[in-house]
């Protein structure tokens, strides 16, 4: 009797107790998080797929003739492309040519010279650099670059160079104002050094001491370690991290707004305002309509294939880097 | 650490001065370039933040008054007015946009770091996360704006919310999933070996062991949605008065703001336009230092 009980009362409790949560919220659960996770892929999808749906006339429209021509004719209906992508690469490639050799001396400085108790506020300032708002960027360079710039630069320059073939078109200033490609190079320049700066800084911290000190120890300078030990050995790296960095000059929009000086002409001179695809989106999109709608979407979606393809390159590059 | 000390270390003490003869000057200029060129760049760096963020305390604190938390922003050519409408726009905005992101990326970032793995599809979500990560945000506008303005026919907060959740979002699973990567698997292990199904384990073993780190990421995700100024432009668009409560129609921000009014004619719009400034950048500048502290914190421990 007793063991009756007994065996009842446990055989009870066993399935209390084995009565696990049920399957379905596990199995929920793991949907829920396949589906967060597939949610990503269809943004993408859907940026591209609205991009190209919105731009689909103006290409049907224009045909590859978007691409080749300057034109922007609101009355008249003709867009083309030209101007804008042209500002787009020349702004983006002024900001590699002024902001890499930065990034790179800042990483260096980090790694290699900076005295310990610096390393820390002086990286963390880098990085609070990366954090600080486009809008901000363009405010300085509008209201404290551009006229500091415009008088202690694009006038003497001008000046000097002033009808002499090539340097003379290219470094010419019509109007003084500070604003221009260039100014819009140099603000770039300054937002992607953080982000190439600490990549790349990473980069090199991940690089064994031993190699660096063995460098050291047969007599080398530091020059000569930079050189011929941490740059073959980080060099995969340090492009993707630059490519990072292109992706992103060619996608700012708002501090680009404020310094190009929005003009739809093409200049040889890269002093003279100009505009960005990036730029001119954000100016006219709220009051276009029409086909003006369609071109700026067109537009959006050559910025679209042009920044993917070097964001694709720039992964690829930084994660071979990382399997190696 | 650091290993250009012995060098230095032993060239004042040793027994032949004329180091120069030691070294080819080549070799020696070469160095001296370097250490120059380096010193030069860090220097820029640190003098750039310095006159940005001195900029903005200067101009920022002239266009300060009590006014600009109780009035909304002015009309054109009126005098006075504050930007408490745009502040208030501005935390709605970024309350929705990371309430979206929060389970999206948070969900999505446990997929890749606990069930997808290595997989192949785990890998491509990886990779295009990345690069949504970095995409240009004014397309991110141009797709909510087809998305979502023009079925609508208006602009609203809803949409604004939206886009900034899509810049969330990404950020949020990068740092989830190389958060929960840290964990280690014996961990998982021992709550499996307990009998917990994969999920029980994930919520009460994995996430709270890297609680901190998402956390972060969520602040990290707040900092960089919070100044977005190019997706709002379509989607939120701006207002000069106070806002509906249904979020319909155009919702005043501080970013979207600030590129009005610093680019307007009259004086008392471009000093808001300061002062709203100088009140996001402290604002994210602060996020950005608790989000590193968080960090820190967690790997002291």
């Amino acid at each position: 009797m007793t063991a009756l009980t007994q065996s009842l009362a446990l055989a009870r409790e066993t399935a209390s107790v084995r009565k696990g949560p049920s399957k379905g919220l596990d199995r929920a659960f793991q949907a829920a998080s396949l589906g967060s996770a597939l949610l990503v892929l269809l943004v993408l999808a859907g940026i591209l797929g609205s991009i190209i749906y919105g731009g689909w006339p103006a290409f049907r429209e224009f045909g590859f003739g978007f691409i080749t021509s300057s034109a922007w004719n609101i009355g008249t209906e003709q867009y083309g492309a030209l101007v804008a992508v042209i500002g787009t690469l020349a702004s983006a490639f002024l900001a590699l040519l002024i902001g890499v050799p930065i990034s790179l001396g800042i990483a260096i400085y980090l790694t290699q010279l900076c005295p310990g108790w610096a390393r820390k506020p002086v990286s963390m300032t880098i990085e609070l650099l990366a954090s600080v708002p486009s809008i901000i960027y363009g405010m300085w360079g509008l209201f404290i670059f551009a006229p500091l710039f415009a008088r202690f630069v694009q006038t003497p320059v001008s000046n000097v160079f002033e009808g002499l073939p090539i340097v003379g078109s290219l470094l010419y200033a019509r109007v003084p104002s500070g604003v221009g490609i260039l100014t819009a190079g140099i603000i770039l320049a300054i937002m992607i050094v953080p982000f190439v700066a600490s990549i790349t800084r990473d980069m090199l911290d991940q690089i064994p001491t031993v190699l660096r000190e063995s460098a050291y120890g047969i007599g080398c300078t530091t020059w000569e370690v930079v050189r011929h030990v941490l740059v073959p050995q980080a060099s995969v790296s340090i492009i993707g991290a630059v490519m990072l960095g292109l992706g992103r000059a060619l996608g700012e929009t708002m501090a680009v707004t404020f310094v190009i000086g929005n003009a739809n002409r093409l200049s040889a001179s890269i002093f003279d305002p100009g505009s960005t695809i990036a730029s001119r989106i954000a100016n006219e999109f709220n009051e276009a309509d029409g086909m003006q709608l369609n071109a700026l979407m067109a537009l959006g979606c050559l910025l679209f294939v042009i920044t993917f393809i070097v964001l694709i390159i720039a992964r690829l590059l930084t994660r071979r880097a990382k399997l190696a | 650490m650091d290993a250009r000390n012995p060098i230095l270390a032993t060239a004042p003490a040793a027994a032949y001065p004329p180091r120069a003869n030691r070294v080819r000057p080549g070799r020696r200029v070469a160095d001296k370039i370097l250490i120059a060129g380096s010193t030069l760049a860090t220097i820029i760096g640190i003098v750039v933040l310095g006159s940005i963020l001195l900029m903005l305390i200067v101009e920022g604190i002239k266009g300060f008054s009590p006014m600009i938390f109780t009035q909304p922003t002015p009309g054109p050519g009126s005098e006075g007015g504050g930007i408490a409408n745009a502040i208030l726009g501005s935390l709605v905005l970024t309350v929705i946009g990371i309430v979206i992101a929060t389970p999206v990326g948070v969900m999505a970032g446990t997929y890749l770091a606990e069930y997808g793995r290595n997989s192949r599809l785990a890998d491509l979500i990886r990779f295009l996360n990345d690069i949504l990560l970095s995409a240009p945000s004014i397309l991110i506008g141009l797709f909510v704006y087809t998305l979502m303005v023009r079925p609508m026919g208006t602009y609203s907060g809803w949409a604004g919310g939206v886009a900034l959740a899509i810049i969330a979002t990404p950020v949020i699973v990068r740092t989830t999933e190389d958060m929960l990567r840290l964990v280690p698997s014996q961990m998982r292990e021992a709550g499996v070996a307990l009998g917990a199904p994969p999920s029980h384990v994930i919520k009460s073993v994995t996430w709270r062991a890297a609680s901190a780190g998402i956390v972060t990421g969520i602040l990290l995700a707040l900092a960089r949605i919070a100044g977005e100024t190019a997706p709002l432009l379509f989607t939120a668009l701006n207002n000069n008065s106070w806002f509906n409560a249904n979020l319909l129609g155009g919702i005043p921000n501080l970013p979207v703001m600030i590129y009005q009014f610093a680019l307007s004619p009259y004086q008392n719009w471009q000093s808001l336009a300061w002062a709203g400034a100088l009140l996001i950048t402290v604002t994210i500048l602060a996020l950005s230092i608790v989000a590193r502290l968080v960090i820190k914190d967690t790997r002291a421990r």
